[in-house]
């Protein structure tokens, strides 16, 4: 009973999507003015295969930017935030200024970065890193600081010094909250690198997007989104196999009681 | 200032502490003997876990001292075991690596530390589940694995703080039974934190009664109960006597 209610609850998104681009199907069809500007998801899937060749490049050199800056992220804020829970003075000097740096405009500072670091990869790497930084550094935080103070405590009590708690206790401890910001941070990833190809350079998924949209060439905007969506969902899955095999005890709970 | 009598393991000489305005204990004495079973009764918020925090060394007092065989111990931790009322065990660690955690502390590899603890599963009833994760463990199995581990800690001195406490009734009756018996087959010294008084005559040689806060010791009561004890002594006269008399001291 509880399998068949687990595979109606996989299925519902599924018929609610169908249900959906069908709708769309008929809108688009049924004129042609419409259909040029809203091209049909038909349209779009056969564009999206002719045009293949043409976009995986531009695919590879996002893909690219997106893992090398998400990488970077995750490196700088895993130092950032250990140091910042060793050092209170730190974490209370610091964790203001980042919050209130996350309220700058990015898609304002691309442009400025162009002009700084040139056309090159670099500016769109800097984008992406600013973008995933901030969730993984947060999440990582809340984490140290969720630890359950008896366990603390505990370990204390055995004698245990500030560097073994930390890495008995305090680090595996955030492991759970480190992934849900890397989640976000994984999804945000993709859009970063497009956004910041989006305000100048030669190559890249935003690069093309711009170049089609110049032409009007709206079934080929929709299909580069497509690549976008299906490269942030991979990435999505990524950070889940990851996590799955940090984590092997979480994955056999998550087994054993949501069945 | 030595210790009078000379089986005395720990020896809680006079402590006073307050947070704040407000006095928590007003100078309290306790006694520990090595293998005795005691323990410390007295009603929610009279400052018993503080008391455990000091004896422990993670809190200093304000006055008093803390001696163990006789050496100043005040505000030092590593040397008593801690065993708190959550069975504290880390989710991401098998039970045998949780077990071994106070062996890793002190620096030995994971693996020697392993092979050291491995032998007192069977002992502690805990054979089989080596290798699962807590989460696959009941809450009374969980609590023999935390008890392992603070007897591996400290096989002397062991501070039980409501061990109990968040057991459902039944669970807690065969856990009590089940700390007798494996007593009987380490050496251990316990000192035990406890609101439950059927469950201190049960477990204990002596008794302190607390106060309310400010906490002092009000009476010492020596339970003249032969070991072994099984479930079946709760409903015999000696034992209701020495409940009763409890009873009179706490109301």
């Amino acid at each position: 009973m509880k399998k068949l209610a687990n595979t109606g609850n996989k299925l519902l998104p599924w018929a609610l999507f169908i249900v959906l681009t069908s709708f769309w199907q008929l809108v688009s069809e049924t004129d042609e003015f419409i259909g040029r500007l809203l091209p049909s998801p038909v349209d779009i899937i056969t564009t999206f295969f002719r045009e293949l060749p043409v976009i995986i490049p531009h695919g590879v050199v996002t893909l690219n930017e997106a893992l090398t800056g998400f990488g970077a992220s995750i490196v700088l804020a895993l130092l950032l935030a250990v140091m910042m829970d060793a050092f209170e003075p730190l974490y209370k000097a610091l964790y203001p200024l980042i919050l209130v740096s996350q309220t700058v405009p990015l898609i304002a500072l691309a442009p400025l970065f162009l002009l700084w670091f040139g056309f090159g990869q670099l500016p769109k790497i800097l984008i992406v890193m600013l973008m995933c930084f901030f969730p993984v550094l947060v999440s990582l935080l809340d984490g140290f600081k969720s630890v359950d103070s008896d366990l603390l405590n505990l370990m204390r009590s055995m004698g245990a010094g500030r560097v073994a708690i930390f890495r008995i206790v305090k680090f595996p401890g955030a492991m759970m909250s480190f992934f849900s910001g890397v989640r976000i941070a994984a999804t945000y990833s993709i859009m970063g690198a497009v956004i910041s190809e989006w305000v100048g350079g030669s190559r890249g998924l935003g690069v093309y997007m711009i170049k089609v949209k110049n032409s009007f060439a709206y079934d080929k905007m929709f299909a580069a989104i497509l690549l976008v969506v299906a490269l942030s969902m991979a990435m999505f899955k990524l950070t889940d196999v990851v996590q799955n095999m940090a984590m092997p005890w979480y994955r056999l709970q998550q087994r054993n009681t949501g069945e | 200032m030595n210790t009078f009598r000379s089986n005395t393991l720990l020896d809680v000489k006079n402590i006073r502490k307050s947070f704040g305005d407000i006095p928590v204990l007003d100078g309290v004495n306790i006694e520990l003997r090595r293998n005795e079973f005691v323990s410390l009764l007295g009603v929610s918020g009279s400052g018993k876990s503080t008391l455990f925090n000091i004896i422990s060394g993670l809190l200093e007092p304000d006055e008093g001292k803390i001696f163990i065989e006789g050496a100043d111990y005040t505000g030092k931790t590593g040397r008593v075991s801690y065993m708190y009322q959550k069975d504290l065990l880390l989710p991401w660690k098998k039970i045998i690596d949780n077990v071994s955690l106070p062996l890793v502390v002190r620096g030995e590899s994971k693996k020697a530390a392993r092979e050291k603890v491995a032998g007192y599963f069977k002992t502690f009833g805990l054979e089989g589940f080596e290798y699962k994760y807590p989460f696959q463990l009941s809450g009374g199995m969980r609590q023999r694995a935390a008890l392992l581990r603070t007897w591996l800690f400290s096989r002397d001195i062991m501070l039980l703080d409501e061990p109990f406490g968040s057991l459902d009734a039944i669970t807690k009756f065969k856990m009590q039974e089940w700390l007798t018996n494996v007593l009987s087959s380490i050496e251990a010294s316990v000192l035990l934190i406890t609101h439950d008084i059927e469950e201190a005559v049960f477990l204990s040689d002596r008794i302190y009664i607390m106060s309310d806060r400010p906490a002092t010791i009000k009476e010492e009561i020596k339970i003249n109960l032969a070991r072994p004890r099984s479930r079946d002594i709760v409903t015999t006269g000696e034992f209701n006597a020495y409940k009763k008399h409890i009873y009179g001291l706490l109301l």
